[in-house]
């Protein structure tokens, strides 16, 4: 038995010569430095490459019963959480695969630029990284749009928005991104396409030069300190690192590392998909449901929040011309930076780089979870005024109580902290502000509030201010230091 | 070296089989050049032959009340056999005892979030990052560049009519914008 399958074996390597190919790859020789503690810093590229088969295998899995049409999209995905056997669960951990993916990237990204592993000679590698990077981002884009409900459909016409601020060319590039001039079942039809066929095919032929540079060049030895790159010895050097058995060869040692962090990184997912499930779909993708609240996905929280918080004047330089600067920063990084030192400890600016942009990140995406600059569009019929304010109350004051309710003035603006975020609490506002200063705010407003002067009557205004001056603590009297409207009218 | 290699570009041009050679990369130019231009022009079909808006009714003007804004649910006129539910357009309708019709997309100028229209205050506001609109479409509040895209409307026999079908952006917003709602 053993003889026939050895025979057989053999008649396929007769055929295939991969003892001349394939096995000097997968042993190609790597700096013994990678023995220590440091070869864990150098797992998470071909963890990345697993989640990418994993995502490609449900993938195809999905494919069987998801129907890539606008009319049934949605009752597809239904039909996959609850209906299909262990469909929920391919589509948990297809999101959730996508999910580690993009952080595993990241973290991949920064690690190798921290290590300086993009200098010399490997400079092709991290541009390569670095398409597969947006092509990843790309991934998840199209992904959200197949989800086809409403975040994703309203989600897309941000997008759709986005573009549609380039000049002249803008409304061509939306009919081309939405495959007609409306998100409908062309649009959908487009964006499987891209998820399916065009962004995996680039993704794979962009791996297949990214590891083909990575075994060509070999695996970057660990960085030391004082052992700058140099264009004129480095190759010479590093052959002395590798080269004359000097070497480990990568399989099975450094890949067996690999495959712990791999395996562990499976079962995380395994665990996410499982206990979190698959993500939504939410409300079906109806243009007529302007309730709607769109929300982005995580890894897009941060640009929700710069989109928000951009000033206006500059918000469609930023939108269509940061991206292509950034982009365009990270495949020159290693010509600009392509030699020196590697050690992070001699690159202050790296680090710091590093340390701004990662802080941003999570700030950002922090505050595009909580987006406060959004109004809670029920906040002015679910959020009562607290009793202890209404008891203390004049008639009038009520009124300008229910006026406030009314007006859906809680949407941007807390009593006691529940109600809208956008605009100040009111619950002590009477402190803060006299009656001319809120007399002017309501009738002329400011760039985030608007002028409710032709909204109020008289009567109204004097009774919502009444209620506003009212909003004190006790035994508080109202401001005495002059407000600005006070101090420019010369009271 | 080898025979092949002594061949020069001289050789290929003045000899019989140079000339079939040059012939041969001709051929296969122009084959490849006359396949890719409706290969491309399929691609990018969408964005070249673009699809221009079309009349839809609304319903008699009489079904409209006046100092009242509606959202109108209609199918849009561009839309395909296989589109389902995105097949709908919404917008709003407001009717103005001095103005009369005015017609606006639910889309918000600054990113294409939905507004929702209060009645009480008068205004439309985006969930998304808290732009306002007045009750005529003009800018109020937020990081909005502009007022609600407004969108072309007429009456024909007692029916009022709207011009719709795509998306609106800002640079394809279907109509200009009229004073108030100038950029601020």
């Amino acid at each position: 038995m053993i003889a026939a399958i050895r025979s057989a074996v053999m008649w396929f390597e007769h055929r295939l010569v991969l003892r001349e190919t394939l096995w000097p790859i997968i042993r190609h020789p790597v700096p013994r430095g990678l023995r220590r503690r440091v070869g864990w810093m150098y797992v998470f590229g071909s963890t990345a490459m697993t989640l990418l088969m994993l995502q490609i295998a449900t993938g195809i899995a999905l494919s069987m019963v998801y129907v890539p049409s606008a009319g049934e999209a949605y009752e597809s995905l239904l039909y996959l959480n609850f209906d299909v056997p262990l469909g929920w669960m391919l589509r948990a951990i297809h999101n959730w695969s996508a999910t580690m993916m993009l952080v595993v990237v990241v973290i991949h990204m920064t690690q190798v630029f921290l290590m300086g592993a993009y200098k010399y000679p490997r400079e092709l590698t991290w541009m390569f990284g670095v398409a597969l990077f947006l092509l990843t981002i790309g991934m998840a884009f199209t992904g959200q749009v197949l989800r086809w409900d409403a975040n994703s459909y309203w989600g897309l016409g941000v997008g759709v928005a986005m573009i549609g601020r380039v000049p002249y060319i803008g409304p061509a590039l939306c009919d081309l991104l939405m495959g007609s001039p409306m998100i409908g079942g062309e649009t959908l039809s487009r964006f499987f396409a891209l998820h399916v066929y065009i962004l995996p095919g680039l993704l794979i032929g962009s791996l297949a030069v990214h590891l083909y540079l990575v075994v060509r060049q070999g695996i970057s030895e660990p960085p030391a300190e004082g052992e700058p790159v140099d264009q004129n010895t480095y190759d010479e050097e590093y052959e002395k690192l590798i080269g004359g058995g000097h070497g480990d060869p990568f399989f099975p040692g450094p890949l067996a590392r690999d495959a712990f962090f791999i395996g562990a990184t499976l079962l995380l997912v395994f665990g996410l998909a499982a206990i979190y499930g698959p993500d939504g779909p939410d409300l079906p993708p109806d243009p007529a449901n302007v309730a709607a609240s769109p929300v982005p996905d995580w890894y897009f929280l941060p640009l929700f929040a710069v989109l928000a918080l951009s000033p206006r004047a500059l918000e469609t330089i930023i939108i269509l011309v940061a991206p292509i600067v950034i982009v365009i920063a990270l495949v020159l990084l290693p010509l600009w930076a392509g030699t020196g030192e590697r050690h992070w400890r001699s690159r202050p600016v790296a680090c710091m780089s590093v340390i701004f942009i990662l802080l941003s990140l999570l700030v950002l995406g922090w505050l595009g979870y909580k987006e406060p600059w959004s109004p809670i569009m029920n906040a002015w019929t679910k959020d009562a005024v607290p009793p202890d304010i209404v008891k203390r109350l004049t008639p009038v004051e009520l009124q300008g109580a229910t006026l406030l309710q009314l007006k859906t003035c809680r949407n941007c603006h807390s009593l006691d902290g529940v109600g809208g975020k956008r605009g100040p609490d009111l619950t002590y506002v009477g402190s803060r502000l006299d009656r001319p200063a809120l007399v002017r705010q309501i009738v002329q407003g400011d760039g985030n509030m608007p002028a409710f002067g032709k909204q109020l009557t008289n009567a109204e205004v004097t009774a919502l201010v009444d209620f506003l001056v009212s909003l004190r603590p006790p035994n508080r009297p109202p401001p005495l230091v002059p407000t600005p409207s006070a101090y420019a009218s010369g009271k | 070296m080898t025979d092949s290699e002594n061949v020069s570009l001289a050789d290929c041009t003045t000899d019989r089989r140079g000339w079939f050679d040059w012939v041969s990369w001709l051929l296969l130019g122009t084959g490849s050049v006359v396949l890719s231009i409706p290969i491309i022009g399929y691609l990018f079909g969408a964005a070249i032959w673009r699809r221009k808006d079309q009349w839809v009714s609304l319903g008699k003007i009489a079904d409209f009340k006046e100092n009242e804004t509606r959202l109108v649910t209609i199918k849009n006129p561009l839309r395909g056999p296989w589109d389902g539910i995105t097949g709908d357009l919404a917008i709003y309708v407001r009717r103005d005892p001095e103005k009369g019709f005015e017609i606006f997309s639910v889309h918000c100028t600054h990113l294409g979030c939905p507004v929702s229209w209060f009645s009480e205050p008068g205004l439309f506001m985006c969930p998304c990052h808290g732009s306002v609109f007045y009750e005529d479409g003009g800018y109020a509040a937020g990081p909005a560049p502009r007022g609600l895209y407004k969108i072309e409307h007429k009456i024909e026999q007692e029916t009022l009519h709207a011009h719709v079908g795509h998306l609106p952006t800002l640079q394809d917003p279907g109509t200009p914008p009229n004073d108030n709602q100038a950029t601020t």
